[in-house]
């Protein structure tokens, strides 16, 4: 259970990037956070993963303050992030180093299943798309057995197919055993597609404009009327009028 | 909009304190603090190492005398001419084969051969045919200057993103304005490190050769007067090659601001 | 069945040189060429002896020992000084590239003191240590450090923040995160430094044992300089080519064992 309770957060040069934020997200739900760039979106999510903190206010997980990465809590970047060094196995067993041996392997093993990686365990990132060293990525998070994952903009350095492509794996990984998704993106159909609920922040500062709850059972349509339709709201509720962000700052 | 942040009268104060500019200074001024203390109460002989003081004396001294002057503007003069004599041909051959590929496959290999000779270990050989004189000089700083300048202009050129070029010839530029326009403001940055090698090359070999065979130049004054225990003025020509390579560094430093002030390797501090 | 019809190579293509070869073409036939004048009488043979006398002198240095006695001394000092230079530069290295105060205390000493061209030292450590092992092994060692210092530096201070973030994610200590992550990922420029460092090393060898010595393949040169004998001159000049490219190779070869992850773009050794 994730509380987030009015959270302000204001950077050294004085800029307010988050202003009184409250969420409270339910075991097994998936949130995305949506907004265009500088609302805060990011900032929440590595408040919550531990990275940050905030000025005012607090994240709590399970009654307790966030200070530090939690361990039941996994990360996944917008980039890949894996050691270069290592082979994939090795990269998935990164966090796994205070489990004995044949447990570490034997979850390596159960994981790459999930990712449909299980020929690619002794090669390099190198040799590596795009969508496969995500994939480890989300691999390695998993690995851990986490209660809650935090996407950060996961699928956004990926072209179009791949991105569609992950985005319906990311559904089928979480049907198994219904972590915890929170998720920032900035696109709004990959927000819908995904989430329980959606959240708008807007920024200057960053505040929640609206929360929306999706209702549409999975899957999801893309192509669907419903699914067009609150794709139309949603971005008018982005307020993406050129020129505004300018006149603000 | 809520400002949250709280300051206080010491903060302020510690921060007004310009640390940045002081800090770099802190260990070198603590040695020669150190340094001269340790002169003065006699824990380091004077013949080992004199005192910063004596240091100065002495090369007040050799200005005064007109000493200095005469061994740093030939010293000068010999690195000056090497520098040019080496440099053209290296900057020619690297241009050469960087533009034309069966220059590169004829000539490349043979010259990166040569280049892993040393070219100090050439000293003994050069003063066998040109004797003592400053034209032996002159040829070593010119050998240790080339290479730098030929590796860093060929590959200057070979590393520019075949992308610009192609781009140049949509545009249709013939090839003189492609080399002035697209080639060697690109190769530019790496030529200039390579600058930066070959003046560090220079004052090397200048060294050495003067070290070992001249009757005049710094490095000259310099053996002078270790063979007469002249520490002080040993101090003095080590500062003064210092100084000449700082100088050097500084004036390839100005050089990028100036003509490559676009490179993400010029930090906008 | 595929309906391609086998091609006859092209008269140029069979006799297409093979592209490793090419580049011994000029080399070996400035050889052959050198060899030919000498026969010929027309290059004098007491400045430029034909590369079969060359050859002789080494194989008759070879035979009585003396080949292997100045080789022997030359890489002791170079192993010696390129350790010494290597261990200290590493401990500063990490301590200026890890910790921030230390950097900044520490590097604007040190970069003061890289200015200065090592060769300007040799006076001093001569004058200090005598003209025995020490102040040459010293002046290789310090001719080393440098290199190593830096890019030990610079890789360390260059290491992904955001792979670092990841184990912080994991939770891992200052220790851990040392050991998994900025070893591995400094790998590369510590490398560079390493190779970089030994072709110093080799350079300064040839500078401290011309300026003094009576054992190496420096004093080979001033030998052969002082008795006339330009065979001599050469062979010694071959060899520290030769070791030298061999010890570099060797490193080289390391390198690329140890990085076999490293995705580079077609890089050139």
């Amino acid at each position: 259970m994730l509380y987030i309770e009015n959270v302000h957060k204001q950077f050294d040069n004085g800029l307010l990037a988050l202003e009184g934020i409250d969420l409270a997200i339910k075991p097994g739900e998936v949130v995305s956070l949506v907004g265009t760039s500088g609302c805060g979106k990011s900032t929440l999510l590595r408040i919550v993963a531990g990275l940050e903190f905030p000025t005012l206010g607090a994240a709590l997980i399970d009654g307790e303050v966030i200070t530090a990465p939690h361990p039941k809590v996994g990360l996944i970047f917008q980039e890949a992030r894996l050691m270069p060094w290592l082979t994939v196995a090795e990269n998935i067993q990164f966090g796994l180093k205070d489990l004995p041996r044949l447990e570490q392997q034997w979850r390596t093993e159960q994981v790459l299943q999930k990712v449909h990686l299980t020929n690619f365990a002794e090669a390099l990132p190198r040799q590596l798309s795009g969508g496969m060293a995500q994939r480890v990525a989300i691999a390695r998070a998993l690995v851990t057995q986490p209660s809650m994952l935090l996407l950060d903009e996961p699928f956004s350095a990926l072209d179009a197919f791949t991105r569609t492509q992950l985005q319906d794996h990311l559904l089928d990984i979480w049907a198994e055993d219904h972590p915890t998704l929170l998720l920032v993106t900035h696109d709004v159909e990959e927000a819908l597609v995904l989430s329980d609920r959606i959240i708008v922040l807007r920024p200057h500062p960053g505040r929640i404009h609206r929360e929306l709850a999706i209702e549409l059972p999975r899957p999801r349509r893309r192509t669907s009327l419903e699914f067009q339709r609150l794709k139309e709201q949603l971005i008018g509720d982005l307020d993406l009028t050129p020129g505004l962000d300018l006149v603000k700052r | 909009m809520q400002t949250i942040r709280r300051r206080n009268t010491f903060s302020n104060l510690t921060t007004a304190i310009p640390w940045d500019n002081i800090i770099p200074w802190v260990m070198p001024a603590a040695l020669i603090l150190l340094w001269q203390v340790l002169a003065q109460i006699g824990v380091i002989n004077s013949r080992i190492l004199p005192a910063p003081t004596e240091v100065v004396q002495a090369a007040i001294r050799l200005t005064l005398s007109g000493e200095l002057f005469k061994h740093v503007t030939i010293s000068a003069w010999r690195a000056v001419v090497g520098f040019l004599i080496g440099g053209s041909i290296g900057l020619f051959f690297g241009v050469l084969n960087g533009v034309s590929r069966p220059a590169e496959l004829l000539a490349d290999s043979s010259i990166q051969m040569v280049r892993n000779i040393p070219h100090l270990a050439m000293i003994p050989l050069v003063i066998l045919w040109f004797g003592i004189g400053d034209e032996a000089r002159i040829f070593l700083v010119a050998l240790g200057v080339l290479f730098p300048i030929y590796v860093n202009t060929f590959y200057g050129i070979r590393a520019i993103d075949p992308g610009l070029i192609e781009m140049g010839r949509v545009y249709g530029l013939n090839r003189r304005q492609l080399f002035s326009q697209i080639i060697l403001p690109g190769a530019l940055p790496s030529m200039l490190v390579g600058l930066r090698y070959a003046l560090g090359n220079m004052w090397l070999t200048l060294i050495v050769a003067e070290t070992i065979a001249a009757s005049s130049g710094i490095g000259y004054m310099a053996m002078n007067a270790r063979e007469f225990m002249q520490t002080d003025v040993v101090v003095v020509a080590i500062l003064l090659y210092a100084l000449l390579g700082k100088l050097a560094d500084s004036s390839v430093r100005w050089l990028e601001k100036v003509t490559i002030a676009w490179h993400p390797s010029q930090n906008l501090k | 069945m595929s309906l391609a019809i086998p091609r006859r190579r092209s008269a140029k293509q069979r006799l297409a040189i093979p592209r490793p070869l090419q580049g011994w073409l000029l080399p070996i036939a400035l050889v052959v060429a050198w060899e030919l004048l000498s026969r010929l009488g027309l290059v004098a043979p007491n400045l430029l002896p034909a590369p079969t006398t060359v050859l002789q002198t080494i194989l008759t240095m070879a035979r009585s020992g003396e080949l292997f006695r100045h080789v022997g001394i030359t890489l002791y000092r170079v192993v010696l000084g390129f350790g010494i230079g290597t261990l200290v530069a590493t401990v500063l290295g990490a301590l200026t590239g890890y910790s921030r105060t230390a950097h900044a205390y520490l590097d604007p000493l040190l970069q003061a003191l890289r200015n200065i061209p090592s060769i300007a030292w040799v006076p001093l450590f001569i004058l200090w240590l005598g003209i025995y092992e020490s102040s040459k092994v010293t002046l290789i060692a310090v001719g080393v450090f440098f290199p190593v210092y830096l890019n030990l530096m610079s890789g360390i201070q260059g290491v992904d923040r955001k792979l670092v973030e990841v184990g912080k994610i994991y939770r891992l200590s200052q220790l851990q995160l040392v050991r998994r992550v900025f070893l591995p990922a400094t790998l590369p420029a510590y490398l560079v430094g390493l190779r970089n460092g030994l072709g110093l090393g080799w350079m300064f060898v040839v500078a401290a044992e011309l300026m003094g010595a009576s054992q190496g393949l420096g004093y080979l040169l001033i030998d052969g300089q002082t008795t006339g004998r330009p065979a001599v001159i050469i062979a010694s000049i071959v060899l520290f080519a030769l070791l030298g490219k061999l010890t570099d190779s060797g490193l080289s070869a390391i390198s690329q064992r140890l990085l076999y992850w490293q995705d580079s773009y077609g890089a050139r050794g």
